[in-house]
């Protein structure tokens, strides 16, 4: 008798523990799906499944009248091969990475000041780095293109010195998108970086010294190895806009400078290609993601 | 440790500052450059948008004129309008649906969670205009569909703006929201619960006046994006839903006019006082 009992109660505990744990999961389970669903339900509906929906018309074809017809194609995928395109894509890419080098060589000296300057004057700095970076990117783009401009202040001053006779062309030439870029994504880079540096133990530095290491090796040896993850927080950060900007190559580029973006606009707005639209844009998020993941990777392969 | 605790490396250090100071002084100087670089732009558009002459080249004297005109304008009037509702709704919106994902991510366990965290991140990652076409694409097939089956008639505008805000804001705040919730002292809510408060008090009472500045923070960033968004806002608004930066844009496109230098000085103005509040607000809560 005593010995059922005991079993019995046994197996009232076990069932009444797992009643619990199932109760727990349960209310669990609800509440995450209460607190993740209306987030989940607006990542699935306006942006996953619209971007299902462009992959799609990627491999479709142009219908009459710019409408898409349902048969699959890898002709937008192959018309990408073009000289015409692969030169939208190559200056893309190009004028990014001089974008992120630009950044880099101005931003990282710059992260070094304000991390090495005294501690009441580090977020007055920062605050006034960030100032112009929280207006309008359009309202910046276009005060570059005020100063850039054949009548505008820079040329007025220069012709004025007598430098020069001539305005100087400099809106609506490459220069002036990268101009433009590093002035809207320079931020990006000082931040990171400046986060890194702040972070660095710099009695490092004086051990290096010690053992006879100049300033040079110091900095190359020891303080960039160490802060490199901010470097290529930075770098990531001001490549992926950099790369597929609008706004910067259509003003300050004026149709003469045309990246990846621009090509899109034009094949949705202009030609009404979309299935080719579709297949650009995908190749430019192609770029993106893989961009992302090799950062990911290095980052991964420095922890080691 | 005794040993490397003695001042013998001093004297090392002390000359090789004063050869540094050559380099210190080039740093600072690519500090000033900088700064200039930053400023000059804005601070030359805002000084011009005080010029009477309508070109841009000369000094011509002060004037008022093409702030009261633009005060005037209708268009101008209806666009900051737009903005402002479109910003308000989507900030409401996306602040509550990326505070509930943060607390999801934080303190809940469900099986997709992993993929649901990158998914989340898309939108941060994506670049705008990939974005702003998937939306115009899924927009355009959906109002087709509509049409075809129910005879619904609907069109590009505000809704189409402000649905689309609120899928690129509200990853920002529930990133936001999620930094300040993973430095958040859970004894706080054990004592709450010790104290006799049940689940909903707990959060009501501690979890959510605690969460606050993190909340602010995501919900001012979530306006600023909606507000200053060009891209995605361009390709998915109708004909007469303009927005300010839209209206901007076509006047740049259209030919300078000094109109558009009060304007931009009036918005840069506004997101400068608005960062400010916003550091002002945090610090008072800091202390």
């Amino acid at each position: 008798m005593a010995i059922v009992e005991q079993i019995q109660a046994g197996e009232r505990t076990a069932s009444w523990r797992e009643r619990l744990g199932d109760a727990i999961r349960q209310r669990e389970g609800l509440r995450a799906l209460l607190l993740a669903g209306p987030g989940g339900l607006w990542l699935l509906l306006f942006f996953l499944l619209p971007t299902a929906i462009v992959f799609a018309y990627s491999f479709a074809r142009r219908g009459p009248y710019g409408t898409v017809a349902w048969t699959f194609t890898l002709e937008n995928y192959v018309r990408f091969f073009d000289w015409l395109y692969i030169r939208v894509f190559l200056v893309s890419v190009w004028l990014a990475l001089l974008t992120t080098l630009i950044c880099l060589l101005i931003g990282y000296p710059f992260a070094f000041v304000i991390a090495r300057s005294p501690r009441r004057w580090r977020n007055a700095l920062l605050v006034l780095v960030l100032i112009p970076f929280w207006t309008n990117f359009l309202v910046r783009t276009y005060a570059i293109m005020l100063l850039l401009r054949s009548d505008g202040l820079i040329n007025n001053l220069l012709q004025r010195l007598g430098l020069i006779d001539q305005p100087l062309t400099m809106l609506f030439t490459p220069f002036a998108v990268v101009l433009g870029l590093v002035y809207g994504y320079l931020p990006f880079m000082i931040l990171p970086i400046y986060a890194s540096i702040e972070k660095f133990d710099f009695t490092l530095i004086e051990a290096a010294q010690d053992l006879g290491a100049n300033a040079w090796h110091a900095f190359w040896r020891v303080l960039l190895p160490l802060t490199l993850p901010g470097v290529l927080a930075g770098s990531i950060l001001v490549f992926i806009p950099s790369v597929g900007a609008f706004v910067t190559p259509d003003l300050l580029g004026g149709g003469k400078v045309v990246m990846i973006a621009n090509l899109i606009n034009q094949q949705f707005l202009t030609v009404r290609h979309w299935p080719f639209g579709s297949a650009v844009s995908f190749v430019l998020m192609a770029i993106v993601l893989a961009a992302t993941m090799l950062y990911f990777r290095i980052g991964e392969t420095r922890r080691i | 440790m005794t040993v490397g605790q003695t001042t013998a490396p001093r004297p090392a250090i002390r000359p090789t500052r004063r050869r540094l100071s050559a380099g210190w002084a080039a740093l600072w100087l690519n500090v000033l450059v900088t700064f200039v670089f930053l400023y000059a732009p804005i601070v030359v558009m805002s000084v011009f948008s005080f010029n009477a002459s309508r070109q841009m080249q000369v000094w011509m004297g002060f004037t008022l004129d093409w702030y009261v005109r633009m005060f005037h304008d209708e268009r101008v009037r209806v666009a900051a309008e737009n903005s402002l509702i479109i910003a308000l709704v989507s900030t409401l919106v996306s602040t509550v649906i990326g505070t509930l994902t943060a607390l999801a991510l934080e303190r809940t366990r469900f099986r997709v969670k992993s993929l649901y965290e990158g998914a989340m991140y898309l939108p941060i990652i994506v670049p705008e205009i990939v974005m702003a076409i998937a939306l115009l694409v899924f927009f355009n097939l959906t109002f087709q569909w509509l049409g075809q089956l129910f005879g619904l008639r609907l069109n590009f505008g505000l809704g189409t703006i402000t649905i689309a805000h609120i899928a690129f804001s509200f990853p920002f705040v529930a990133v936001v929201v999620r930094a300040r919730l993973a430095d958040f002292d859970r004894t706080l809510e054990q004592a709450a619960q010790d104290l006799g408060a049940n689940d909903w008090q707990t959060f009501r009472y501690v979890t959510l006046p605690l969460l606050m500045p993190g909340i602010i923070a995501g919900a001012l960033l979530a306006f600023t994006l909606s507000i200053d968004d060009f891209v995605i806002t361009f390709f998915n608004a109708g004909v007469g839903s303009t927005t300010l930066p839209l209206e901007i844009y076509g006047r740049v496109r259209r030919g300078i006019t000094p109109d558009v230098n009060a304007l931009s000085t009036v918005l840069l103005l506004a997101s400068m006082l608005l960062v400010l509040g916003s550091l002002a607000l945090q610090r008072r809560r800091s202390t």
